[in-house]
């Protein structure tokens, strides 16, 4: 029994606990703990259960809206979407798994993300993923590339859902901790969203899913670790997906959903049945008894401290309404589940835990679950570098070739090679295809769709991280404008590096003030996230990386508009403000080897008014292509709407441009959209601008087959088509 | 027409291809288990693409040997109609009721885009809504639609006028790039030796809505429907 | 009884997966690899106790479903 193994300070230590927190176990406990019982507490304030560093920061940001059903803390967020209709959707880290195993980990991070959308009752209909890869030069880079797609693939694929859309970046700092953050969005109608809170004295506690196996012991408190070179020992803690089981799952507790059986509903995540169980009988205020005999096995000899800490993958707690065990039983039989009635709720507030007949486990809820440590680190900021006089930055010979140069760089080539190997199209609602600014995907059996994207410019949270967190927030609801659709909430994913060093604190802390800043000005709440921190090799840091997934609402999708020219001869407007801002720039970066400056200002008066402005106009039917503009600027944004509408554009500079050429191409200032519209309707349409007081000028016209700038230069569609499209299929060796 | 779409574990092109049913016959198809063993009275059975019993073991093996499978052989074997798409023709392939077998594509990668198919036969009662020679934009999903048969089969189909489709390059060329997995002659979909069980890799049901961004899967179903009308 | 039923490629069936195996190999600068043929092992763990029997069962499981005899060969072990 595990009660006879002594807790001396080393295994205190291998929990993850410090010595004050141990302190506190005892206290709570009022003896000594057993091993389990130190292992549950070790998972239970692990920074991935606990968000010990980051929740008094996360209490800061904006949560609620008339929009928003459930805010942060269920297992996801929960919209209204009219007519009965609700999405629930978050995103999830996956990160130290899928450095060690790409395939598997990113496999599991899909898994274990769309669990928490169908445990609340919804269907999913979209995955999207934000990934973060390390120089392509590393040798790892490429194996890593390999594998996360794959697993990403291999799951969403299997279970049916489409992987409609993300984000793929490439930098050094990541060569040692790369980034999988997964999305999923589901759909539920609104009166039936399944919570977390377990309730009914004497409620039958019910186990269903997949076998427990040895899989994953401490993740938990893996996935809070630094990294050091011995990393890679820790294979064998790495969960193996099951994409089968959990198609299986969803369809099994859909099923079950529509009768009135569940009472609640927990899946089991990092930590398992431990994390699961608290959670439930904490949200509830009511206490557990587990029987762990009667948990399913895979394996012979488990211990009660294995059963509860394993991470076994597709499996999901329950309590049920007194006598509805024979419905679900019948229905989890009929999908082939494993179906068990492990324990039931008590008024005692204690989590009991039984084993071969004796009480292997004894432990309050509320102390455990509620006061888990918290810590206020210290923070401080490194200065924010001075904004880049455009006149001063290095101009380029051939800035036709700059711009191929720029297309064929690893953050801008098309990831064509990556959602290729992801069905993208299973249920056949994806209505915006991948490669444009938010994917859509429309609610089935109606005309209303639904935006999502993912986004994040890490470069700009690491020289300043309060003006890029509110960049990533105000560039996702960009991209969801883009396509006529109205903004409605975000989902964050927020990956730094230890925040025991005050420098990563502050990029946390600087981060979460810009996005709180972004979401009261664009009323666009955050109603899930997650957080991942010590994400460093060796005392190296990642950048600082708040990904932020949005989704937004369109009504009529016949009115959604896409990124691609439509037409010949159609005028094309640049709607924003322009001051050449090019501190950050992947122009500076890619083409002259600098990263520094400020980022673009990000001004969200503007980004408000401009956005609006556009997705008016879309709606009545004026324009009839949209992209924002963001990396690489004009230059990379015209040249994208070409190619994916394969017609060319003639680009016509300003008279009087009171910046270099350079600097209005390639500048990455903020709260900017070009669009296409019909020569009639263009002094209309400016007028209107100027009236709203939108900056908004005339920049080209669509037609031919190359991309020109008057007294500029001229390529060839063909020519910025491969350069775009060749690199990541050549550098993948498969091209 | 009477259509039923058979649902196995793992099944997830089931609902897409009920809705393209729908659309073309006005009524939704019957949804069958595959725990059945009889089917009701029907003019055509579909199988649908997904990742019956996850792929395991071999694409299409374990739901070959379902319980439904045994009426599905013998509704075929009476002359009545079987469509199998994606994972539906790895299905059919390892129930017998088409030749060949279904191989991991070449490049190795689960390849999910819209590809260009040649109708080498549109004599067919799934085939008729197009003329011989069309070339259509269809997508494929799959991670196992290399098709290999041994050279006798090959030359059998061909000489039999039972290749139903090919891939091809837009203007219909045949070509190695616009072969997306690798598949022998270009095979993207085949017909039994009686004309009435087609068996083929692309998604028809996925481009037959115009807001999906394009609509030539669609005659495949109204075809369908005029044929048992 | 235990029995390992060994699943390979046909000679002839094109094999992309051994060949991209073969192809890392070198890339590994193993040299002198002339081919590679991958396939799969299937334990089984079986109640007979007749070896004569187990053969049996398990090569009806073989022709049923354990491999596709159109591109598959198998070889049956039984274990004691």
């Amino acid at each position: 029994m595990t009660a006879d193994i002594a807790i001396t300070p080393q295994i205190v230590a291998e929990h993850g606990l410090s010595e004050s927190e141990y302190d506190r176990v005892l206290e709570i406990m009022g003896r000594e703990p057993n091993l389990l019982e130190l292992g549950i507490f070790s998972v239970m304030w692990s920074e991935h259960c606990s968000y010990k560093s980051s929740k008094k920061w996360l209490k800061t940001l904006p949560t609620e809206a008339p929009w928003v059903i459930c805010g942060p803390g269920e297992n996801a967020g929960v919209v209204d979407l009219g007519d009965g209709q609700a999405a629930i959707f978050k995103m999830e880290s996956h990160n130290h798994p899928s450095f060690i195993e790409p395939y598997q980990g990113a496999a599991t991070g899909v898994g274990g993300i769309l669990r928490d959308v169908f445990t609340m009752g919804a269907r999913p209909i979209a995955n999207m993923n934000a990934l973060r890869f390390g120089s392509p030069a590393h040798p790892k880079t490429r194996h890593l590339v390999a594998g996360v797609v794959a697993g990403i693939g291999g799951y969403g694929n299997c279970v049916g859902v489409p992987t409609v859309g993300g984000e793929c970046n490439f930098h050094p700092a990541y060569d040692g901790n790369i980034l999988v953050n997964a999305m999923t969005v589901g759909l539920a109608d609104s009166s039936r969203i399944f919570y977390s809170a377990a309730a009914g004295v004497g409620n039958p506690v019910i186990y269903v899913g997949s076998k427990t196996g040895r899989d994953g012991i401490h993740g938990a408190t893996m996935a809070s670790a630094e990294f050091d070179d011995d990393s890679e020992e820790k294979r064998p803690t790495v969960q193996v997906g099951d994409p089968f089981t959990e198609k299986l799952l969803i369809e099994a507790c859909l099923e079950l959903m529509a009768t009135d059986a569940i009472v609640a509903i927990q899946d089991m995540g990092a930590a398992g049945l431990t994390s699961s169980s608290f959670e439930m009988a904490s949200k509830g205020e009511v206490g557990i008894e587990l029987d762990l005999d009667r948990v399913p096995v895979r394996e012979d000899g488990m211990t009660p401290y294995e059963m509860m800490l394993s991470e076994s993958q597709e499996r999901m707690l329950m309590v049920l309404r007194p006598g509805a065990e024979d419905t679900a039983r019948a229905i989890f039989e009929k999908w082939e589940l494993d179906f068990a009635v492990i324990g039931r709720v008590t008024d005692s507030g204690r989590m009991v835990l039984r084993f071969g007949g004796a009480v292997v486990g004894d432990l309050p809820v509320a102390p455990l679950a509620d006061a888990a440590p918290e810590y206020d680190r210290p923070h401080e900021a490194a200065p924010v570098p001075a904004r880049l006089d455009p006149a001063a930055t290095p101009a380029s010979d051939d800035l036709g070739e700059a711009l191929v140069r720029l297309l064929g760089t690893p953050d801008l080539a098309s990831k064509r090679w990556i959602w290729e190997q992801y069905d993208h199209m299973v249920g056949a609602d994806t209505i915006g295809r991948p490669g444009g600014d938010a994917a859509l995907v429309r609610l089935h059996g109606t005309r209303k769709a639904l935006a999502i994207t993912t986004d994040c410019t890490p470069r700009y949270c690491q020289a300043d991280a309060r003006t890029g967190g509110a960049q990533a927030v105000a560039e996702t609801w960009r991209n969801i404008t883009a396509t006529g659709a109205r903004p409605l909430a975000i989902t964050d994913c927020m990956n730094f590096g230890n925040p025991e060093r005050p420098e990563i604190m502050a990029q946390f802390v600087g981060a979460i003030a810009g996005m709180g800043e972004a979401c009261r000005a664009l009323d666009y709440p955050v109603v899930s996230g997650n957080v991942s921190l010590y994400n460093e090799t060796n005392g190296k840091a990642i950048l600082p990386t708040p990904a932020i997934g949005g989704i937004g609402l369109i009504a009529d999708c016949d009115k959604a508009v896409s990124i691609a020219f439509p037409a010949e001869g159609l005028d094309v407007l640049l709607i924003g403000d322009t001051r050449g801002e090019l501190g950050q720039s992947l122009y500076l970066r890619e083409l002259h080897g600098k990263e520094e400056g400020a980022p673009p200002a990000v001004d969200l008066t503007a980004e408000r008014r401009n956005g609006d402005f556009v997705r008016d106009a879309i709606h009545d039917g004026i324009v009839s292509a949209c992209h924002d503009l963001s990396d690489g600027g004009l230059a990379v944004g015209i040249a994208e709407m070409a190619l994916a509408g394969n017609i060319g554009v003639d680009i016509t500079v300003p008279e009087g441009l009171a910046i270099p050429l350079h600097a209005w191409l390639f500048g990455e200032d903020q709260a900017r959209y070009l669009v296409t519209v019909a020569t009639p309707q263009s002094a209309g349409i400016l007028a209107a601008a100027a009236a709203a007081n939108v900056p908004a000028i005339s920049v080209g016209r669509t037609g031919g087959s190359d991309l020109t700038v008057r007294n500029g230069f001229t390529i060839s569609l063909a020519t910025l088509r491969e350069a775009r499209e060749s690199w990541l299929p050549t550098y993948m060796g498969t091209a | 027409m009477k259509a039923g779409v058979i649902v196995f574990p793992g099944s997830n092109c089931d609902r897409d291809v009920m809705v393209a049913l729908e659309q073309a016959t006005g009524r939704p198809p019957a949804a069958i288990w595959h725990r059945e063993t009889v089917l009701p009275d029907l003019d055509l059975v579909v199988l649908p693409g997904g990742f019956s019993y996850g792929d395991y073991l071999r694409a299409g093996a374990m739901a070959a040997q379902s319980p439904i499978m045994r009426a599905v052989v013998a509704h075929a074997e009476a002359g009545r109609h079987v469509l199998g798409i994606c994972n539906g023709f790895q299905i059919a392939i390892e129930a017998g009721l088409l030749p060949g077998a279904l191989l991991r594509n070449a490049g190795l990668h689960f390849v999910c885009r819209d590809v260009w198919l040649r109708v080498e036969n549109a004599a067919t009662p799934f085939t008729r809504g197009y003329r011989g020679g069309d070339v259509i934009r269809v997508p494929v999903a799959h991670h196992d639609g290399n098709y290999f048969a041994d050279p006798e089969t090959l030359a059998r189909l061909r000489g039999e006028g039972r290749v139903a489709f090919r891939y091809c390059a837009a203007d219909g060329d045949a070509g190695e790039r616009a072969n997306p997995n690798g598949s022998a002659d270009d095979i993207a979909g085949i017909l039994n030796e009686r004309g009435n069980v087609l068996g083929l890799m692309p998604h028809p049901e996925r481009l037959a809505d115009p807001a999906l961004g394009g609509t030539d899967g669609r005659p495949m179903f109204t075809a369908l429907v005029e044929s048992f009308a | 009884m235990k029995a390992r039923v060994h699943i390979t490629l046909k000679d002839g069936v094109l094999d992309p997966q051994g060949k991209a195996i073969g192809h890392a190999l070198g890339n590994l600068g193993f040299d002198g690899v002339n081919g590679v043929r991958q396939g799969k092992v299937i334990e089984l763990d079986l109640a007979a106790t007749d070896r004569g029997a187990a053969e049996g069962q398990v090569e009806q499981m073989c022709r049923r479903l354990l491999a596709n005899t159109v591109i598959e060969n198998y070889k049956i072990e039984l274990i004691d």
